[in-house]
């Protein structure tokens, strides 16, 4: 299985894949990629690259090539199969006036 | 004074907040002061141009960023001084930066140094940012607001900058063999240069000939206002020989050059370097984009 993005032996540095905390409270987000010959570099790059209006708190790099993703011609299989099975959402239960806040 | 309406919400100073200020002749540089903003002003002006210089020629796309960023941030402390600076003469940043010639032009030798190959970059970027970063860190306490302003601002930024040419001297330095050498050549290139960074700031000729230093001392026109350099000598002469170290390379020990920045004396890389970043504004003066 290939990495996303990964141009092979063209590539002079590695690629990192940039995961952005944009504040306090939320998760890290994908903001994108950029190259870097390792990862101190990298953060640094993300830096430059993905923080310039000030959107993030915390920075995360992951090489590219660590990354497994599925694969893009399967589409049906992975993600049409819940289509039709709406019990696995929760709106069928109903709420307990007890418990304030739902 | 300068409003702080005028400021954005980091309360970070603008070179256009300041403009304000001096239209509504609420901020005027007196001459020795104008004189010092303009010499730290040059000083940020032509690295930036020189930094600009690699956009597209680094070793990577993020390599043009990183050094064309660091290149906005000391554009921007160029203008801010450059604005303050031209208050004293009824001049404004512009005018300052196109139209004056390569002998009216005060800054240190250092900054209009080509930019060779990415080492000597690296290696100039390693002398200006210490250099930055402890001329500035000290401008925050000087007695004048506007000064105190535009450092702490470009405090935070040059301490980034630092960071960027030190991991990159450490790379270099302990990477490849080829690495190491050109990392040794570069800052062998450039170290003759530093001596100039800490000599006495200095005013317009007297007589044609002479250029009087700047009178820093207590009482003094500037007591108070400029940032003693001794300190910050001391402080790279402690910092710089262990980075160097550190990345495995030699200090040098090549003699200092004359230096004279300050007083209009350049090296023959500036005069192109100028011609450069001039021509448009002179070709079509007051052009806007």
């Amino acid at each position: 299985m290939t990495s996303p993005g990964d141009s092979g032996t063209r590539e002079i540095w590695p690629l990192w894949e940039v995961f952005l905390r944009p504040s306090r409270g939320l998760s890290h987000v994908h903001a994108g990629s950029l190259h870097a010959p390792d990862s101190t570099m990298a953060v640094r790059n993300a830096r430059d690259l993905y923080t310039r209006r000030g959107e993030g708190v915390s920075i995360w790099v992951v090489p590219a090539s660590a990354i497994t993703a599925s694969d893009p011609d399967a589409k049906g299989e992975f993600f049409e199969s819940p289509e039709g099975k709406e019990y696995r959402h929760a709106v069928y239960y109903t709420a307990s006036e007890a418990v304030p806040h739902l | 004074m300068i409003p702080t309406t005028n400021r954005s919400a980091s309360t970070a100073l603008t070179p256009e907040a300041i403009a304000e200020s001096i239209a509504a002749d609420e901020t005027v540089a007196s001459e020795p002061v104008a004189l010092y903003a303009l010499g730290l002003g040059d000083d940020a002006l032509v690295l930036a141009h020189r930094l600009g210089e690699w956009i597209t020629h680094a070793p990577e796309l993020e390599e043009d960023v990183a050094l064309g960023n660091i290149g906005l941030d000391l554009l921007g402390h160029a203008r801010s001084l450059l604005t303050y600076a031209g208050s004293a003469w009824g001049t404004s940043e512009d005018d300052l930066a196109y139209f004056r010639g390569e002998s009216e032009f005060r800054n240190r030798q250092l900054f209009e140094q080509p930019n060779g190959d990415f080492a000597h970059t690296i290696a100039r970027q390693l002398f200006a940012s210490v250099y930055f970063d402890g001329l500035y860190r000290a401008l925050r306490r000087s007695t004048d607001p506007t000064l105190a302003a535009i450092a702490a601002k470009a405090t935070k930024e040059v301490d980034y900058h630092l960071d960027h040419s030190v991991q990159w001297l450490l790379r270099l330095g302990l990477g490849t063999e080829e690495s190491h050498r050109r990392m040794q050549r570069g800052l062998d290139a450039m170290w003759p240069f530093v001596g100039e960074l800490f000599r006495a700031e200095t005013g317009l000729p007297e007589g044609g000939v002479a250029h009087v230093p700047l009178d820093v001392t207590d009482g003094g026109t500037l007591g108070g206002v400029v940032v003693d350099l001794e300190p910050l000598r001391s402080a790279f002469d402690e910092i710089v020989p262990r980075l160097i170290t550190d990345a495995g390379l030699t200090v040098p020990t090549v003699p200092f050059a004359r230096g004279g920045g300050r007083e209009g004396r350049h090296t023959e890389a500036l005069g192109p370097m100028l011609a450069e970043m001039q021509v448009l504004a002179r070709a079509h003066p007051g052009v806007t984009w």
